[in-house]
Formats: structure tokens, sequence, C-alpha cells
């Protein structure tokens, strides 16, 4: 049992923060050039250049580009017409038509802007060969966009992915561990023994998840120092910040691992109960996609997820060195989450036994 | 070899890699016997009983069960056991006739046979009220009554019981050695572990394990005599001192 | 076979009667499919940002106005100074600030250059990524408008087709996925718990003493769970067309067959790790910590594969999900046959074939 709760979730960890990318890169290219000018051959040579396209090849026909594109080997063609160069010297303008393969919808529109830069580059470049614009009031307008990234300069992935999945592996070994420990005893019939004892009920609960808060905290220093050593993720803001909020929220947790412990009798049923939550909140967490994008009402669930404000509080401590006074909402609302689920638990077990 | 013999063992050994479980035991148990096998917790009793159930296979020696090799002829074996194991042998979350009906269907009785047999067993036990009811709701005593029963339902030659009274009050614990020896006067052979020691007065014969052999094995009377005490706890107690 | 009916009849009573197991069994997949179709997306929408504007004239004002219009902003406030932009970000709502330089009219005209700074936390990369783009591109249209008169010559222009899912749907790419997971995780860790919960229990001795052959206890085990995941399946795909007016574009029978195929694959995985797991609780843990967020980083289902180190692709490649996934959408959006789909099928089922042989040869080790 030990290695499942260690090594598992340090080797997910080290493993999937790696995996966990919206990056759009290695787009499989293929073009068919009807045209087979110089000219046309030049755009396909930028395509070729750019990092963000691996030319898959070329194909004599639209039909076999896109029969290609549904056996999955293409995500992208570019068909350049009959005549790309003739049309464009004489009519002035030319098209070109691309095809994307949209089931990603997100990648698909990046791909489109890519696709897009390069052809204006291309059409710039060859304006400028066939047209000189000597008439300077005839000078387009240009307005120059400087993009800058704070806290993350090189859109490091992992800088952002590291904090939320060690999130997301504190809170799971945690919840299903405590919901199932006292269900397990229920089920396997330890419970009534324990009952006849003298031992108050309080002292139970606490001997019982007690061990969880513990084994809660090593995983976050486990992960905290893979992090700073493997990840090199800076930790900007204060350690003490970041165990005080864990603690508080590993609370949280527990007493809903109690809460469901007490609502169930078998380990299976806790599980269940634990995951179904579980996948909802990693979900509505914010972890994996933007909460900002959601739905209004969606927005409002959320401040009801545990989890965002862990993941909030883990982001904003660590990448951007936030104190207590910036992450006083979370800490507030992850309290007074804290104090609800414990009692209600505490209640409900008084009532089950 | 005598011929009425249910279960022969000659030499039989477990090992798990270097640790001995059972060294090396011999015994035979006759038709119609209460054979009592006893020994202290991690003596050994569960990983022997194992063996001659089928569901381990011995590292040495041999056994034969209902006249069955257990090595090359589980399957056979298998047909003519019943066994209880120390934990709930049936399923809380069925009825009892929901239990009766599954375990009297694994061992391939028509449903005939399984409503006969349900019937009989339903008016012995006293239990008319209760066929609907889910096992769980019953009180641990009556369980095992039901899982006694239950493993007598294809009229197995041997019952093996693997601690069955654990946890029962005296009462039901007298009661259910009852129904052991109304099934022994029919001609069931039943082997039978235990660390309960006035339980043992019941038997036939018993054995008793020490560190993966036995040490000891004859009538509970015999056995005192031999010890010169007055019940088989010191008989225990003093062979257990002995080897230490 | 009676005695193999009435096991599997004994398994539907356990199934049936756990209610709280039966809700989450059926609820997971509902209100997974409604939250990725109605809440969950990887686009932006509505981010909150902020303006820093040192000219405040004509074409500053109209850029904001065309910001403040689209839907993928809303401005959420407006500060003086550069040293504003730090506590701003720290608290945490506003995710980027565009900061325009002085003069930026005069600058236009004179020079016929004119800056604006957009910076963003990026903190989170791919928002901070998007965002960058599209304020771009809603400044190239701007700078288009304002050079309209210019009319300027040999202009190339893209004709994009998005094909399979023209107006980029994010639940096209979610039904799939959703599907995947849990139809590996319900099929993988109802099997791998009830076999273990037998052990645990110890009636799993019971069932081995009986003259059942062990590889009947365990088809007999998984048999329910067969029918449970492809009514799991039915509903999903149920609600994806008729809630989210999703495709199906091809056969619905291979569709079916497919799924099934994937299940009896999710099934046999749970197969394997119950003959190495003694207690309930490893089950759970094996199948839950080693299998959920395997199957939702490397499947393909959030993340595209082809970003990620070449090391993750070649293990993505021994996760069965990843092939499930690349079926669906074949089947379900490009409208593909078997003729597509052969090899990703080839591979469900070896891998299957492996899981059943490896538990096969488990399993006996463990009569020993």
């Amino acid at each position: 049992m030990l290695p499942i709760i260690f090594v598992l979730p340090l080797i997910q960890l080290i493993i999937l923060s790696n995996a966990a990318t919206f990056e759009v890169k290695n787009i499989k290219f293929a073009y068919v050039d009807n045209d087979n000018t110089s000219f046309s051959r030049g755009l396909v040579e930028k395509f070729e250049a750019s990092s963000y396209f691996n030319v898959v090849s070329q194909f004599p026909s639209e039909k076999l580009a896109s029969k290609a594109m549904l056996q999955g080997k293409v995500d992208v063609i570019l068909e350049i017409p009959s005549y790309f160069e003739k049309q464009l010297l004489k009519n002035k303008k030319a098209d070109l038509s691309v095809i994307i393969n949209a089931i990603d919808g997100a990648a698909a529109g990046v791909e489109n802007v890519y696709i897009n830069q390069i052809v204006q580059q291309f059409n710039k470049k060859a304006q400028v060969e066939l047209f000189l614009f000597n008439n300077l009031g005839n000078q387009p307008q240009d307005i120059e966009t400087i993009p800058s990234f704070w806290y993350n300069e090189t859109l490091n992935y992992k800088t952002f992915m590291v904090p939320g999945i060690l999130v997301l592996l504190v809170t799971m070994i945690t919840l299903f561990l405590s919901g199932m420990n006292i269900v397990r005893e229920k089920e396997i019939g330890t419970l009534e023994q324990i009952n006849v004892t003298p031992i108050k009920k309080h002292q139970f609960i606490i001997g019982k998840l007690f061990p969880f808060l513990v084994l809660g905290m090593v995983l976050l220093t486990v992960g905290l120092i893979i992090s700073k050593l493997l990840f090199h993720i800076p930790i900007v803001g204060s350690l003490s910040l970041m165990y005080l909020y864990t603690i508080i929220y590993i609370l949280v947790i527990l007493g809903m691992g109690l809460f469901i412990s007490n609502f169930t009798d078998t380990q299976q049923q806790a599980m269940f109960i634990a995951w179904f939550f579980m996948v909802i909140f990693i979900l509505m967490s914010g972890l994996f996609t933007p909460i900002e994008s959601m739905p209004q009402w969606a927005q409002l669930l959320t401040e009801f997820n545990p989890i965002k404000y862990f993941v909030q509080v883990m982001r904003m401590v660590m990448l951007k060195g936030a104190g207590l006074s910036d992450i006083y909402p979370q800490v507030i609302k992850t309290f007074v989450f804290a104090i609800a689920m414990n009692t209600l638990a505490v209640i409900s077990y008084k009532k089950t036994s | 070899m005598a011929k009425d013999n249910m279960i022969q063992v000659e030499n039989l050994t477990k090992m798990f890699g270097d640790f001995t479980a059972v060294n090396n035991i011999s015994f035979e148990v006759g038709k119609g016997e209460v054979f009592g096998f006893l020994g202290a917790n991690g003596a050994g009793k569960t990983t022997a009983m194992k063996m001659l159930i089928g569901i381990s296979k011995p590292t040495h020696g041999a056994a034969t069960v209902a006249g069955y090799n257990v090595l090359t002829e589980a399957e056979l074996v298998k047909r003519n056991i019943g066994y209880m194991s120390q934990r709930f042998s049936l399923y809380n979350d069925l009825t009892i006739k929901e239990n009766i009906v599954f375990f009297g269907g694994i061992y391939g009785l028509s449903s005939k046979d399984i409503k006969e047999k349900s019937q009989t067993m339903i008016n012995e036990l006293g239990l008319h009220d209760m066929t609907n009811s889910l096992v769980g709701s019953l009180p641990l005593g009556w369980k095992q009554k039901v899982a006694f029963s239950v493993a007598l339902l294809h009229n197995p030659k041997i019952v093996f019981l693997d601690e069955p009274t654990g946890g029962v009050d005296p009462i039901t614990r007298r009661q259910f050695w009852e129904m052991i020896y109304r099934e022994a006067n029919r001609g069931v052979t039943i082997f039978v572990t235990t660390h309960y020691m006035d339980e043992a007065e019941y038997c036939d014969r018993v054995s008793i394990m020490v560190a993966g052999k036995i040490e000891a094995l004859d009538t509970p009377k015999n056995l005192k005599s031999q010890f010169r005490v007055d019940s088989m706890n010191q008989v225990f107690l003093k062979l257990a001192r002995n080897i230490e | 076979m009676n005695r193999f009916i009435g096991f599997i009849k004994k398994e539907f009573y356990h199934i049936l009667r756990d209610r709280r197991s039966l809700f989450i069994l059926f609820g997971m997949p509902i209100v997974q499919v409604m939250l990725f179709g109605f809440a969950i997306t990887n686009e932006i929408n509505n981010v909150d940002i902020a303006i820093l504007d040192h000219s405040k004239d004509v074409n500053t004002k109209e850029i904001i106005n065309k910001i403040a219009t689209s839907k993928y902003f809303s401005i959420k406030g407006f500060i003086d100074h550069e040293d504003e932009i730090e506590s701003t970000f720290k608290k945490g709502k506003i995710k980027a600030v565009l900061n325009f330089e002085k003069d930026f009219s005069k600058n236009l005209v004179t020079q016929k250059k004119a800056t604006v700074q957009i910076v963003t936390d990026a903190t989170d990369p791919n928002t901070a990524n998007t965002i960058s783009n599209y304020v771009g591109s809603i400044l190239k249209n701007y700078q288009q408008e304002l050079n309209q008169g210019l009319n300027l010559p040999y202009q190339i222009v893209p004709q994009t087709r998005m094909v399979f899912n023209p107006e980029l749907k994010s639940v096209y790419m979610f039904v799939p996925g959703v599907m995947t997971i849990i139809l590996m995780l319900v099929s993988a860790m109802m099997t791998s718990i009830s076999i273990t919960k037998e052990k645990e229990l110890g009636t799993m001795e019971i069932l081995l003493v009986s003259p059942l052959n062990p590889i009947q206890v365990i088809v007999g085990k998984v048999v329910p769970y067969i029918l449970l995941s492809i009514i799991n399946a039915a509903v999903i795909i149920l609600l994806s067309i008729f809630v989210f007016k999703m495709p199906v574009q091809g056969s619905l029978f291979l569709l079916g067959a497919e799924s099934t195929l994937f299940i009896v694959n999710a099934l046999s995985l749970g197969i394997l790790i119950s003959t190495i797991s003694s207690t309930q609780q490893t089950a759970m843990m094996i199948s839950l910590m080693g299998l959920m967020l395997p199957v939702i980083l490397l499947s393909g289902f959030i993340f595209p594969i082809s970003s990620m180190p070449l090391p993750l692709q070649l293990i993505s490649n021994i996760i069965p999900a990843k092939w499930f996934i690349m079926i669906l959408k074949g089947i379900m959006l490009k409208g593909v046959g078997l003729a597509y789909v052969w090899k990703e099928t080839l591979i469900l089922i070896g891998m299957t074939i492996f899981f059943i042989v490896l538990s096969v040869k488990k399993y006996k080790i463990r009569l020993e």
C-alpha cells in the first residue's frame, strides 16, 4: 500500500507534468501544389521553415490528401491552385485553400492563426518584390504589438501545471484514504469492536484522521522538492503561507472524507462517491481549463469548490509571490468550508452510531 | 490404509520460501468422525486445511480426501466436500433464500432439489419468517447456522469448518454443536478447527498443532489422562509450555 | 451453464441492491457529459483585462471600444501607472493589461507606426498566449480599417475550411474523451473492486472450494459489468446526439462493436488489477490513482499528444484509451469505417489478449 500512496503520485507528478500542455506544435502539414512554380514552392518553403509545422508529405490531389486526413495522418492541408502566380499578377489577388481538422476546436483556431501569419509574411515579401511603395503618403499605418509574458516569460507549461497537479495528488490521496478508512472498519466489522471500547468519539476521529493530515503534508513537501529540483519551478512566495493554507485545506478534505464514510456502508460506495465529487471538483477547478470562460452559472458553482481555491493559492503564492493579503478571500472561504465540513461530519457520525 | 478413511494425510508439508508453515504432518480421519484440528493462531491449521480443500498446493507429501487425491483430482475433491470459513460464508446483501439458491446452483443442484433442500433446511432451523430478509440483517449466530446448512446443501461426504463459532455467544455455540452431531450421526465426516478448548471436548478425536507440527493426536479422554490433567485447556497449555 | 446463470444472477443482486453505487454508476456519465457540454471549454471567453492608456486619444479610444465589444474580453479597470500592473496581477482576477504608448495617434500619423504593449499574466501560459493572439488580431483588423483607402494590390487570401467541426465546438472534442474515461474507470474499477471484495470478505475461498472453476468465477463477475458499461456508453452517445447535436457520421453498429471491444479491454485490465491486489483499498487506489490521471492526460483527451515530449508520446501508445479515442473520433466525427480504424482496433484486441493472458498467469500463481 505504501508504494501506491507515495511512489505512484510522485511518479505521476514527474511524468504527467510534462504531458499537460495546450501548446500546439508539430502540426502535421500536407500540401497539394497545383501551380508548381518557384513562387508556390517559396510559400511551401515558408511552412517547412516554421517550427510549428511538420511537413508530412506532398499529395498529387486534394482527394488523396483528404484521405490521409481521415486516417489521422494529417492535421492541415494547404492547396495551392493552378495558375496561382499568374492569377496574382493578373488579378492582383489570389486565393489559397486551407483545410483544417477542427475536431479539437481550440487547436484548430491556433493552427489557423499560425497559417495566416506565415501567409501574411510571405505576402508582404511578395508585395515588396512586386510593387514598391515609393509614395510615402500611401504607406500604410502600422500598429505594432509587443507581447510581454509576466511570471513565465518562456510560456513554460510546467510552471503552470506542476503546482496544479501537486494539488490534485494531495487531494486525491487524502480524500480517498480518509473516505475509505472508517467504512473499511464498518465493512470488516472492527468498528463494532471499537465502539464498545471506552475511547471517546472525537478521540477516535482525530486518531483516525490525523495520520492523513501528516501524510498530506509529507506529500506536499516531497512534491515541492521535486518541483524545485527537477522542474526548476520558481517558489517566489512564502513557504510557511503555503503550508498554513494546506493544513486548513486538508482539514476540509478530511471532513469530506469522514462525511462520506458516515453515509456509506461499503468501501465501494465510499470510493464511488469520493470519486464522483473528485472528478467534478477537478474539472471545475480551473486546473486544466480557464474558469473565466465558463458560463455565469458554472462560475457561480465553482465558488463552492475547495480545489479551485487550493489551485489558485498554490499558483498565486508559488509563482507570483502573493502574500496573505492577496489570498485573504481564499483563506477565509477555505476556513469556512473546513468548519462546515467537519461540523457536518461529526454530527452525522453521532447519528449513525 | 483403512478403506473407510475419509481423510488420509501423509507427510504433508507447505513451505513459503524458507518458512515451513506445515511441517511433515500425517493423520487420518474416519467416516462419521468429528475431528478437531486445534492449534494457536499461526500454528499452521488454516494452511493445512487449505491444502486439504484444494486451494493451496502442498510442497511435499500427499493427501486424499473422500478417496480422491488433492493434487491430481482437486475437482472431484471439491464436489464431495462442504466448506465454511471463519469469516462470513454467505453474502450479506442477498436474502437467505437467494443465498441458498446461489450456492445450490454453483454445486450443480437442480432447481427441484434446491427447492426441497431449502424447505427441509428452513423447517429444521425454524426460519420461516426470515427467508426473504437479507443475511446482513441476521444476528451472527444465525448467520453461522445458515452458513453451516448451506455448506451441507449438496450432501458432501466431509464438511470442513474453519473456526465456525468465532465471536458467537455460548448458547448459540451449544446449538451449533448439536447441529454438528446431528450431521455426524448421519454419516457426514466433520473436520473442524477451533481455538475454544471447551469445544475440543465435544470432538471424537483431536489433533493439536504447534509451530507447524502435530504434537498430540488422540481422543480428548486419552489426552487428558496422558497429560494427567482434567481439561483440554490444560492439555493445550502443558503442550505449548513443553515445546518452549 | 445453469451454474453460470445463477452466478450472474447473484452478481446482479449485488449491483442492484447497492443503490448508492448504482446512482453514481449511471449519474457520473450524465453529469460529466453535461459539464463538458455546457460549462467547460478550453477556449477563452470574457477574460478580465485592464487598460493603461498613456495617450487617451481617438485611436486608443476606438481600439478600447473594439476590445470591449469582443466576446473574448471584458474590461475590468483602468490604471494610470506601470507600477500598478504587479499588484493587479497578484489579486489574480485580471489576466492582461494593454499598455498604449504616449502620443499614440500622433505617432501613427507622423511616423506611420504606434506601439501597444500586451502584458499578460503568464502563470497560465495557454491563456496568456491566446489573449496575446486575440488582441493581436483585433488590432490587425483595426489597422486594416485604417488603411482601407489605400487598396493594396497583390493580396493572397487563404480560404480556410474547418472540417469535421466547423463551429469549433469544444464538446465535439470532449465527448469521445469523456466516454473513454468513464468506460475505462467504471469497468476497470468495478471489476477489480468486486473481485477483491470477495477476497477481502472471505467469500472468494468459498467459491474456489466449490466445483466452479476460477475462470467461470471471473467471467461470471465480469459479465454484468459489460452490460452496465454498454448502457453507459449508449447513454453518453444519446446525450451527445440529442443534447449537443453532435453528429454520428459513421456506422452506429461499428461504434457499438468498438465500444464493446474497449469495455472488454477495460474489464480485463480490471481483472489484472484484482489479481495483484488483495484488498479493495489497494485495488481502488491502483485503478484510480494509476488510471485516472494517465487516462486524462496521456490519451489526447484534453491535451494534444503531438505536442508532448517524445518519451511521453511513446508512453501514450500503451494507453488503450488513446486508441479508443482515435477510433471514436474517426467514427463519430469523420464518418470513417473499419478500413480506416483497423489498426487501432487490432491494437486494442492485442492489448485485451495481453491483459487476459497475464491475469490468467498471475491468477494461477496465487493458487500455488
